[in-house]
């Protein structure tokens, strides 16, 4: 990776090349014909020869109120395609904050406003014309805690789908999403029972499934480890993995080596000087955690604070 | 902090004017005591609001099957089914009989209910799930006083309001575009009738399904509607989805609360039901419901059977009530007792 | 920097069946407004044609001095109905409320399991019953030995009122915290004492609040008193033994006499009825807010 004369980061061709090498990805499942949904490898293998990777968020100076206080200022970052960029940081600084302005989350909450821009492959989330359930259903998002609604576990699944049209293949969508969510095998012989019976980690890895039943572009991940167990945290590190090959992913997490094991780049968020959360710091994984340029970083980093 | 027995008085060996550290113990054992009896005191008379409230709800029952021992004995079970009413003095030429009575209670009821349930439901989800707060805290106060009108109000608005409006605006398009269905005969000069009644219960009923449904839908976990609009779903589609289903005992429940609110109204429906003894799948026509009727011929009862009759009436009212209370009591706790999400 | 050109592949224009389901979405929307509107509306209508037929027989002598009609198109007051109602409302909520309280503490502190559940069971029967059979219940002990009095219409009325003031006070206290009572466990502070003067305080704006808005509807209730009360009460009399009027049943008899002059007496009868009821209900919610706000809510 480099940085060119304006300012735009460029990816090389041997990243992304080492990445389709990598022995933990399997672009179909050994165990079925079903191909798993997306670009086959050939393809990905393509992209990664353009020169300039896209640019999937391009966020400038974004703010975000709610009434009279001032949640997070000055957030500039571009977030790239096919990419798991995590947002790390120690709690109260804006990071689930910056996440949920990315698929208008934050719309509800009352006295929310949010300045600067914000663009999603050019386009800007908060104008007028742009309609919150259309973004809601190219960029999903999965929540901190597991929360299945009280359905089957075929029906949480479909229900998304059903409600935009896609009726046909309902039974193929469904079990390509559970392989994709690496959940098919332990729940294949009882699609129709309560999700609700699930474990902590299956559910997580079913609202993964649900969100990516309706093909999204993006999926934003809310600390979605965190109120999990470590196996099943290690389960949700391995399907991000998979799962940034066909869609862009950007994670909040507390955790900073689950950024180091998972994230291709990081952001670090913290407090300003008038103890607003800001961007800090925000580079290649390997490069911000061996050599952040700012203080602050390497405060958080080294364990000093937060 | 209970003692199981009051410790005997400090002796004059240990006296407290000698002994301050006995002192402070005396005293409190002292109060002890005192409080001991005090705590018996208090349960008791607690215990006395349960028994008030016992001996109260069994003298209703042994009154109002008393009242009805005459009739019953006289005309037994039969009395459900007979559709004959004809008060007299003279015992020979009465007849008495229950069935229209019932199918008006019935009636009134069973349309008000369907009508309050659409207004109801939609006036609980737009309070709870879908007004911002400023408006969903001036309509909701005023939601709840419609509750709050005295039942003899509505019942002067019905006669001298809402019948004319009825047989003047409304009887004449619902007969021409539903008056296939047999519901909706010709119209009534005057509209007192069993639809003037369901429309009249209904507006007692709509508050009561309202506020009951919004604090049900305020219930439903914040994170399952987020997770529903997430997936890029309108938010019809999250109530539909994910709301409702949620909450279908609790919407039924209210429902069949409303239903008993609206069986045991007399006052208003006396007013406008029209007050007639027939049977009749015309809404239009007049009838009468069981509160209804012991409210207008009690007091001008012309004999003993004729009020007998009246208290069996009355019975038959309080089953109902009975049984639609229960009902919903059963209805409310059902979903906990299967364990499903709440 | 660059700036990036829209992609139209990823337009946020509603794409595939959305403009179809957001017409579906504001049509339901609209259908809920509608119905919130057409219930205020109803009020409105209500409140408006109570008061245009009402406002023109307030007068002082019609409120208090008048006694009513003796014959049906004279003019009469309501004067004794008033008295009747606040003597009948008083007798009922003197019984109501010590029941009330002491059964929700009694439910809330002492009971068991088996003794909460018949209790509670009987509270929502309560709570449900036709308040005409509370009349002819009454009635029929009025036929029996009591005979027709205040104190019987006082103990019908209170009937009604038993199980709103138990519920409410049920209510409020369980959501007095249980910190507190540890509290008090934990000083040693003895259970009649807590519960009276911890406990109970804590709930007291919710009790009431709950009072107030029982006195409301029993004001307004005529099925209880329709059995019990003197249609025809000539004087101010306020004597608890024998029968008197109130307001709803003298709005009751009026309507359903027919008489022009009578109905128009209804009219003002019922203004009265609503204007107070109205205003308790408004001061038993300031009263609540009043206690939430204490609490810190």
């Amino acid at each position: 990776m480099s940085v060119t004369g304006d300012g735009t980061l460029t990816e090389t061709t041997t990243a992304t090349q080492a990445e389709v090498a990598s022995p933990r990805l399997r672009l179909t499942d050994p165990k079925s014909e079903v191909a798993i949904a997306g670009p086959s490898a050939e393809t990905i293998a393509a992209r990664g020869t353009e020169t300039e990777r896209e640019v999937v968020f391009r966020a400038r100076e974004v703010s975000v109120n709610y009434g009279e206080k001032r949640a997070i200022e000055h957030v500039s970052m571009d977030i790239h395609r096919n990419y798991a960029t995590a947002l790390i940081g120690p709690s109260g600084c804006g990071k689930s904050t910056f996440l949920r302005c990315m698929n208008r989350m934050n719309d509800s909450i009352v006295g929310f406003r949010l300045g600067g821009e914000l663009l999603y492959h050019g386009h800007d989330l908060y104008d007028l014309r742009a309609n919150r359930v259309e973004v809601r259903r190219r960029i999903g998002m999965v929540f901190q805690k597991p929360n299945p609604f009280p359905k089957s576990i075929y029906d949480n699944i479909a229900w998304a789908a059903r409600n935009l049209g896609m009726r046909d293949n309902l039974d193929e969508r469904v079990e390509r999403a559970l392989r994709g969510a690496a959940l098919w095998e332990e729940v294949k012989d009882r699609l129709k029972s309560s999700a609700l019976g699930l474990s902590g980690g299956q559910q997580q890895r079913l609202c993964i499934a649900r969100a990516i039943a309706i093909e999204p572009d993006v999926l934003l991940l809310d600390e979605p480890a965190s109120a999990l167990d470590p196996i099943a945290t290690a389960s949700i590190e391995e399907l991000i993995h998979e799962l940034k090959l066909r869609y862009t992913i950007v994670i909040v997490t507390h955790n900073m080596q689950q950024a180091m094991r998972v994230a291709d780049k990081t952001a670090f968020f913290s407090l300003d000087e008038t103890r607003i959360g800001t961007l800090i710091e925000y580079d290649d994984t390997d490069k911000l955690f061996s050599r952040p340029t700012d203080g602050r970083t390497r405060d958080y980093i080294t364990g000093q604070f937060g | 902090m209970r003692f199981l027995y009051a410790p005997p008085p400090v002796t004059s060996l240990a006296s407290p004017e000698l002994n301050p550290a006995r002192a402070n113990r005396a005293r409190r054992i002292r109060l002890n005591a005192v409080d001991l009896r005090a705590n018996r005191a208090l349960k008791w008379l607690a215990l006395g609001g349960g028994v008030v409230i016992f001996i109260a709800m069994v003298g209703i029952v042994y009154q109002v099957i008393d009242g009805a021992s005459l009739a019953f004995g006289k005309y037994g079970v039969g009395f459900l089914a007979d559709s004959k009413w004809i008060p007299s003095p003279v015992t020979s030429l009465a007849r008495y009989g229950a069935w229209p009575f019932i199918y008006g209670t019935l009636v009134t009821s069973v349309v008000s209910v369907i009508l309050s349930m659409i207004l109801g439901v939609s006036i609980g989800l737009f309070l709870g799930l879908l007004a911002p707060r400023r408006v969903s805290m001036v309509i909701g106060p005023l939601v709840e006083m419609l509750a709050a009108v005295p039942s003899v109000v509505l019942g002067l608005i019905g006669i001298y309001l809402i019948c004319p409006f009825i047989s003047r605006d409304l009887e004449p398009p619902l007969h021409a575009v539903l008056g296939w269905t047999g519901v909706f005969g010709q119209p009534q000069p005057v509209g007192n009738s069993l639809f003037a009644a369901s429309l009249v219960l209904t507006i007692m009923v709509v508050p009561i399904v309202a506020a009951l449904t919004r604090d049900l839908f305020l219930t439903v976990p914040g994170e399952l509607r987020d997770g529903a609009e997430a997936l890029g779903a309108t938010r019809w589609e999250m109530i539909r989805g994910v709301v409702l289903p949620t909450t279908r005992s609790g919407i039924v429940a209210a429902g069949v609360l409303g239903f008993g609110r609206a069986i045991g109204e007399a006052i208003a429906v006396t007013a406008v039901v029209g007050g007639s003894a027939t049977v009749s799948a015309n809404l239009f026509e007049g009838g009468n419901t069981n509160a209804s009727m012991i409210a207008s011929q009690y007091i001008n009862a012309v004999s003993n059977l004729q009020i007998s009759a009246l208290f069996y009436l009355a019975l038959i009212l309080f089953v109902f009530s009975v049984i639609v209370n229960l009902t919903a009591r059963q209805i409310a706790k059902g979903p906990t007792d299967r364990g499903r999400l709440r | 920097m660059s700036a990036i050109t829209p992609d139209p592949a990823h337009s946020l224009t509603p794409s595939g069946n959305l403009v179809r389901r957001q017409l579906i979405n504001r049509v339901f929307l609209a259908a809920t407004v509608g119905a919130a509107g057409l219930a205020v509306l109803v009020l409105f209508i209500l409140v408006y044609y109570v008061a245009k037929h009402g406002l023109g027989q307030l007068s002082f002598s019609f409120l208090f001095s008048q006694l009513p009609a003796d014959a049906p198109n004279a003019p009469g007051g309501i004067g004794p109905a008033l008295l009747g109602t606040v003597e009948l409302v008083l007798i009922a909520t003197v019984i109501a409320l010590p029941v009330g309280v002491l059964l929700a503490i009694y439910l809330s502190e002492f009971a068991g399991p088996r003794a909460n559940s018949l209790l509670r069971t009987l509270l929502d029967l309560m709570a449900g019953l036709p308040t005409i059979i509370a009349g002819i219940f009454v009635a029929g002990l009025i036929a029996r030995r009591i005979g027709e009095s205040a104190f019987a219409g006082g103990i019908a009325l209170s009937i009604v009122e038993v199980p709103l003031i138990a519920r409410a006070s049920l209510e409020s206290i369980s959501r007095v915290p249980s910190t507190l009572r540890e509290a008090a466990d934990a000083l040693g502070i003895a259970r009649w004492r807590s519960i009276v003067g911890v406990v109970l305080p804590t709930a007291s704006s919710g009790i009431v609040t709950a009072t107030i808005l029982a006195v409301a509807r029993a004001a307004g209730e005529t099925a209880p008193v329709l059995f019990t009360c003197d249609l025809f009460a000539q004087n101010f009399s306020v004597d608890p033994r024998h029968s008197i009027a109130s307001v709803p049943l003298e709005i009751f008899n009026l309507m359903e006499s027919g008489y022009p002059s009578a109905v128009d007496k209804a009219w003002g009868a019922a203004l009265v009825l609503m204007i107070v009821i109205l205003a308790m209900n408004i001061s038993a919610r300031v009263w609540l807010r009043r206690g939430e706000r204490k609490r810190g809510l």
